[in-house]
C-alpha cells in the first residue's frame, strides 16, 4: 500500500484504495508453490514406482543422456535470455524485451521437440506408458513437466501480442514477472527431473 | 452406413439411449420430480423478469458477498440432494434383513453412498465453508473486496460445474459404486468400466481448481488487504483459522488433482501406476490420496472452529480467553495435519514402526484441539451469556465434537484401529465430527451473520427448533452405528442376515427423519423470516453487540463495504471503537475504484462443464473442440485491459449519509 | 496517492507493482554456477567417475540442492524481505510439504512392500 492517508485527522478511519500492492506477484507465487506440490506428489510415484520395471526396460536401458544433457542446456539458455528481458524490460526497452522473448520461447520450442523425439522414440521401440508402473510414472512425471513448458510457450507467445499491442504498460510488466517466475520455475523442476529421474536412473 | 455409425460415435461417444437409466423407476420419478420442479422455477423466474438481473447482479457479479452468498445457496441445494441420498440409505438398511432384500439393488446402493459421501464433503461443506470466507473475511479485516475479485467468480462457478456434472450423473449414465475415495482397483477400468468413475474425476478435477484458486484468492487477500493497524495478532480468530485454513487448501489440493490424474491415465491411457499388473501399486493411490485427504478434514474444521469463538466471545459480552493460545493451536494443527494421513489406513500393513509414528501424531493433533474448547469453556466462565440460537450451536457443538473427538482418539490406536477400521465405528466417529463440527458450525454462523446479509434476523422460534430436531436426530441416527461398529457391523454393505442387528438401524431410521425435520426447519426458517422482516429489522448493522469490524457497516453492507478503512488499535476493533466513542466521517468522500462485474467466469467455467461431460463420456470430437475453446476464452479474457471503475465520490456520499441517518 | 485520484489513466498513476530489481551480473553468476553445477554431475555419472552409486547419488543429490538455491537467489530473486518475508515462509513451507510427501511416501510404501510382499523385495 502507498501511503494511507487520515481523514480530518480522524483516527479511526483512513482512506485507502482497493488494491493489494504486488496481491498477483504473491498469488502467483503460492499458485507456484502449489504446483510444486503436484511435482511433490508426481516425483513420490515415480520414486515408490521406478524399480517397477515388470520385465520391461529400465532407466539405464532408456536413458539418453547426451540428449538429456543437450535438452538442459536448452532450458538453462532460456532461463538466462529471459533474464535479458527482464533486464531490458526494466530500462523500458519494448523492442529489446520482445526480442529476448522470442529467443526464449526459441529454446522453449527446442527443448519440447526434443522430449517429443524423446517420447517417440521410447513409445515407437515398446517403451510406451503402458509398459511398466515405472515407464508410467516416468512419462507422467517428465511429460507433466512439459506439458507445462507448452503452457509456458502458449503465454509467452500470447504475452508477445499484448507487448506489441499495448507496450510496457504495468500490467504487461505484471505478466511479464509472472511468466518469468513461472518460466525459472520450471528449469527449478527441471533440476530435480534430470538428477532424481535421468543421472540417478542411469546409473546400474 | 458404418460411416455413419461412426460418425455418431465420435460426436455422442459412449452415450446411447441405454445411457439413461428408464428402467429404474425410483430414479425415473427423481427426474420427474426435479424437471417439475426445475421448470416450475424456471417459470417462475421468466415470469417476474428475474433474468437480466440474476444475470447482471449475481452470476457475472465480483462482488465477494454475492458470490458468498451463491456459495451458501449452492451448498444448501447440494445439501438437500445429499440428504435424500441418506434417509434412502437409512430406509434401505432398516428394511434389508434376512430374507428381505430392501428396495435398493445393491449397484444403485453402492452408487447413493459414494454419492452422499462425495456431494456431503465437495459440494455441501467445502462451499458453505468457501462462502462463510467469502462473505466474512474481506469484512472482518475492512478490506473492500478479495485480492482477485474475478478470480473469486471464476471459482465459485468451477465448484458450481462440478456439482453440475455430479447432478447429472444421476439421470445421465450412473455413478462411482466406489466409495467416497474411488480406491482403484476396483476403480481402474478393468472392474469399472462404465462412466461413474469418470463422472467423480472430472467432478472432483473441474470443482478442485475453483477450490485451489480460491485458496490462493483469500491467503493473498488477508495478507495484503487488511486494515491499516490489524497486524496478525490482532486479527479475529476467524480470519486466523481462515488463513490456515487456505494455506491447507494451497498445500493440499495439488496432490488430489495429481492422484486423481494419475487415475485417469490408468483408465483412459491404460497406464499402470494403480494397477494389478505390470507393477503397478494400488496403494500408493490410498497413500497419496490420504496426504491430501487428511488436510481435508481440516479445511473444513479449521474455520469452524473460528466461528465458534466468535460466537463464544460476542455471546458471553467477553473477550475471547486465550487469543494467542488460540492461533497457535491453529498453526500448529495447520502443520500436524500433514503428518497424520496413514491412520486412515493402519490396516495397510506397513508395520509397527510406522503405524506407532502415526498413531502417535494422531494423538498429539488432538491436543491444540482440546486447547481450544478449554478456552471457549474460560470465555464463557463467569460471561453475561445470552442463549441465543448461535450459542445454542455452539453448546451444542461442544458436547457432541467432544464425543468425536474421543472416539477418534481410540481410532488414532492401531491396534484398536485393526478391530473398527471400516467399521460402522467410523462411520459414526465421522459423522459425530463432520456434523457435529462442521454443520453445526455452518448452521450457527447462518444465524449469526444472517442479520448482516439480509437486515433482518432469523426468527428464534424457527432456529431453536432447527436447532434441536438436528441435535436429537443427530444422535438418535449416529450413537446407534456406534453400538453396530463395536458389534462388528462393517460400513457399505447394502444387507445383512443378522435380524438382531435391525433394530439399531431402526433406531437410526428414526433420527434421519429427525434430521430431516429439522432441515425442513432450516428451510422454513428463512420463510418465515422474510415474511416478518418488518418486525425482525435490524438497523444498526450491529444487532448481537458485536466485537469485530463486520459489524461496523451497514447491514447489508453496500458494494464497496467501508467508504472509509477503519483504523485498527487492538483486538476485536468495532468493540474498541465503540467503547471510545469512534466518529464516522460525514465528509471528505472519495471515489471509489471498484472491480467490474464480467461474463468470463461463467463462461469459461461453462465450457470446463462441457468439457468435462465430453471427456466422461468419450466424445472426443467435442472435447477437443471445447478445450480449444476453453484455451480461447482464457486467452480472450487476457486480452481484456478495463476490468475497474470508480463509483463518483458524490454517490459514495449520499449512500453513506443515507445510510448513516437510518442508524441515527 | 488517494487525494490525486484522477478519474483517468488509470494505469498511469496506480501504484507501481514493486518486482524485485534484477541486474545483469546477477543473472551472470546465476548462469555460470548452473552450467558448473549441471555439468559436473552430468560427467561424474556419464563418466563413471566413483564406483559406489550411493556416493554419486549423494553428491548428485546435494549438487542438486544446490543449484536449486542457485537458481532461488539469482533467477527468482528470492530473499527474506520480499513480501514482507511470506514468499520466503512460502517457500520453506512447502519445502517441508514436498520432503513429508516424497520421504513420507518412500518410508510407507518401503515398509509395507517389506512386510507385506516379501518376495518382492530385492
Amino acid at each position: 500500500m502507498s501511503q494511507s492517508v487520515a481523514v480530518n485527522s480522524n483516527l479511526d478511519f483512513v482512506v485507502r484504495d482497493h488494491h493489494a500492492p504486488n496481491g498477483t506477484l504473491l498469488g502467483f507465487w503460492l499458485y507456484l508453490m502449489s504446483d510444486c506440490l503436484v511435482f511433490a506428489a508426481l516425483f513420490a510415484t515415480y520414486g515408490v514406482l521406478s524399480q517397477s520395471y515388470a520385465g520391461g526396460p529400465t532407466g539405464a536401458e532408456l536413458f539418453d543422456l547426451p540428449l538429456v544433457a543437450l535438452n538442459t542446456a536448452f532450458l538453462l539458455f532460456s532461463s538466462i535470455t529471459y533474464g535479458f528481458a527482464m533486464l531490458q524490460m526494466q530500462q523500458g526497452k519494448k523492442h529489446g524485451t520482445m526480442i529476448w522473448l522470442g529467443i526464449t520461447g526459441l529454446f522453449g520450442a527446442a527443448f519440447l521437440a526434443v522430449e517429443l523425439y524423446e517420447f517417440y522414440h521410447l513409445i515407437h521401440i515398446g517403451a510406451g506408458p503402458q509398459r511398466s508402473a515405472f515407464l508410467s510414472s516416468f512419462f507422467a512425471l517428465v511429460g507433466t513437466h512439459g506439458l507445462h513448458v507448452m503452457i509456458g510457450l502458449i503465454w509467452l507467445v500470447t504475452l508477445l501480442f499484448q507487448l506489441s499491442k499495448h507496450g510496457l504498460i504495468q500490467e504487461n510488466r505484471r505478466r511479464l514477472f509472472c511468466l518469468s517466475m513461472f518460466w525459472h520455475f520450471l528449469d527449478v523442476i527441471w533440476i530435480g527431473v534430470f538428477t532424481f529421474v535421468y543421472l540417478m536412473g542411469s546409473m546400474t | 452406413m458404418s460411416e455413419s455409425f461412426d460418425l455418431g460415435k465420435l460426436i455422442f461417444g459412449r452415450l446411447t439411449l441405454e445411457s439413461f437409466p428408464f428402467h429404474d423407476p425410483i430414479i425415473v420419478a427423481t427426474f420427474i420430480m426435479v424437471a417439475l420442479g426445475g421448470s416450475a422455477l424456471l417459470v417462475a423466474v421468466t415470469r417476474a423478469g428475474l433474468w437480466g438481473y440474476l444475470w447482471r447482479e449475481w452470476f457475472t457479479s465480483i462482488d465477494h458477498k454475492r458470490i458468498g452468498v451463491m456459495y451458501m445457496i449452492l451448498g444448501i441445494v447440494m445439501l438437500l440432494r445429499g440428504f435424500a441420498d441418506a434417509i434412502m440409505m437409512r430406509l434401505h438398511q432398516a428394511m434389508a434383513f434376512g430374507d428381505s432384500m430392501g428396495y435398493l439393488p445393491p449397484d444403485h446402493y453402492d452408487q447413493i453412498f459414494t454419492a452422499h459421501g462425495v456431494i456431503m464433503i465437495f459440494f455441501v461443506a467445502m462451499p458453505f465453508v468457501v462462502g462463510l470466507m467469502n462473505y466474512m473475511v474481506p469484512l472482518q479485516i475492512g478490506a473492500r473486496d478479495v485480492a482477485f475479485p474475478f478470480l473469486n467468480n471464476f471459482s465459485f462457478w468451477m465448484t458450481a460445474s462440478g456439482a453440475i456434472l455430479v447432478m447429472l450423473s444421476l439421470f445421465v449414465g450412473e455413478f462411482a459404486k466406489s466409495g467416497w475415495l474411488a480406491y482403484p482397483p476396483l476403480t481402474g477400468i478393468l472392474q469399472s468400466p462404465g462412466v461413474g468413475v469418470d463422472y467423480y474425476i472430472w467432478a472432483l478435477q473441474i470443482a478442485g481448481v475453483g477450490t485451489l484458486l480460491s485458496g490462493v484468492n483469500f491467503v493473498v487477500t488477508i495478507i495484503k488487504m487488511r486494515a491499516p493497524g490489524m497486524t496478525l495478532m490482532k486479527m479475529p480468530v476467524f480470519v486466523w483459522t481462515s488463513l490456515c485454513t487456505n494455506i491447507l487448501i494451497v498445500a493440499a489440493f495439488p496432490v488430489l488433482t495429481a492422484v486423481l490424474a494419475m487415475l485417469s491415465l490408468d483408465r483412459y491411457l491404460d497406464m499402470n501406476f494403480f494397477t494389478n499388473d505390470l507393477g503397478g501399486n494400488a496403494m500408493m493411490y490410498v497413500n497419496l490420496i490420504w496426504i491430501w485427504g487428511h488436510p481435508e478434514v481440516y479445511i473444513l474444521i479449521l474455520p469452524v472452529f473460528g466461528v465458534f469463538s466468535e460466537i463464544v466471545a460476542t455471546y458471553s459480552g467477553k473477550r475471547l480467553f486465550g487469543y494467542s493460545s488460540m492461533v497457535y493451536a491453529t498453526v500448529v494443527i495447520t502443520i500436524l495435519s500433514y503428518l497424520v494421513w496413514l491412520h486412515h489406513f493402519f490396516t495397510m500393513g506397513s508395520g509397527a514402526t510406522v503405524n506407532s509414528f502415526f498413531g502417535i501424531t494422531t494423538m498429539i493433533i488432538s491436543i491444540p484441539t482440546g486447547a481450544k474448547v478449554f478456552n471457549w469453556l474460560f470465555t464463557m466462565y463467569r460471561g453475561r451469556i445470552r442463549f441465543d440460537v448461535p450459542m445454542l450451536w455452539t453448546v451444542g457443538f461442544m458436547v457432541t465434537f467432544v464425543i468425536g473427538g474421543m472416539t477418534g482418539v481410540l481410532l488414532a490406536v492401531p491396534p484398536a484401529d485393526f478391530v473398527l477400521h471400516n467399521s460402522l465405528f467410523l462411520i459414526a466417529h465421522f459423522h459425530n465430527v463432520i456434523i457435529g463440527g462442521v454443520v453445526f458450525g455452518v448452521f450457527a454462523a447462518i444465524t449469526y451473520w444472517y442479520p448482516k446479509v439480509t437486515g433482518y434476523k432469523i426468527d428464534e422460534f424457527w432456529g431453536k427448533l432447527t436447532f434441536w430436531f438436528w441435535l436429537l436426530g443427530f444422535y438418535l441416527a449416529f450413537m446407534p452405528l456406534y453400538v453396530l461398529g463395536l458389534m462388528g457391523v462393517t460400513r457399505r454393505m447394502s444387507q445383512f442376515d443378522d435380524p438382531s442387528l435391525q433394530i439399531w438401524f431402526q433406531i437410526a431410521l428414526v433420527g434421519a427423519i429427525l434430521i430431516g425435520i429439522g432441515i425442513f426447519c432450516f428451510l422454513m426458517q428463512f420463510y418465515v423470516s422474510y415474511r416478518k422482516r418488518d418486525q425482525l429489522r435490524d438497523e444498526t448493522g450491529d444487532p448481537w453487540d458485536g466485537r469485530t469490524l463486520e459489524w461496523s457497516t451497514t447491514s447489508p453492507p453496500p458494494q464497496y463495504n467501508f467508504a472509509f478503512t477503519p483504523r485498527v488499535y487492538d483486538n476485536d476493533a468495532w468493540w474498541q471503537m465503540k467503547a471510545n466513542g469512534y466518529q464516522h466521517p460525514k465528509e471528505g468522500f472519495l471515489p471509489i475504484h471498484m472491480p467490474k462485474n464480467t461474463a468470463a467466469g461463467i463462461v469459461i467455467a461453462g465450457i470446463s462443464t462441457v468439457l468435462g461431460f465430453a471427456l466422461i463420456w468419450h466424445m472426443w470430437l467435442i472435447a477437443g473442440l471445447s478445450f480449444v475453446g476453453l484455451i480461447g476464452a482464457i486467452i480472450a479474457h487476457s486480452f481484456n485491459y478495463k476490468r475497474d471503475y470508480y463509483i463518483p465520490a458524490e454517490e459514495v456520499a449520499t449512500v453513506e449519509l443515507q445510510r448513516r441517518e437510518v442508524i441515527a | 496517492m488517494s487525494d490525486v485520484h484522477t478519474h483517468d489513466n488509470h494505469a498511469e498513476h496506480h501504484h507501481h507493482e514493486e518486482a524485485p530489481h534484477a541486474s545483469f551480473s546477477g543473472y551472470m553468476i546465476g548462469f555460470l554456477a548452473s552450467v558448473f553445477l549441471t555439468a559436473i554431475p552430468f560427467w561424474l555419472v556419464m563418466g563413471g567417475v566413483f564406483e559406489s552409486k550411493a556416493t554419486t547419488s549423494l553428491i548428485i543429490l546435494a549438487f542438486a540442492a544446490v543449484q536449486i538455491v542457485v537458481h532461488m537467489v539469482y533467477f527468482l530473486h528470492m530473499n527474506f524481505h520480499s513480501e514482507g518475508g511470506w514468499n520466503m515462509l512460502s517457500l520453506l513451507f512447502t519445502a517441508v510439504l514436498l520432503f513429508i510427501t516424497l520421504f513420507g511416501s518412500l518410508w510407507v510404501m518401503y515398509n509395507m512392500n517389506v512386510n507385506m510382499m516379501p518376495g518382492m523385495m530385492q
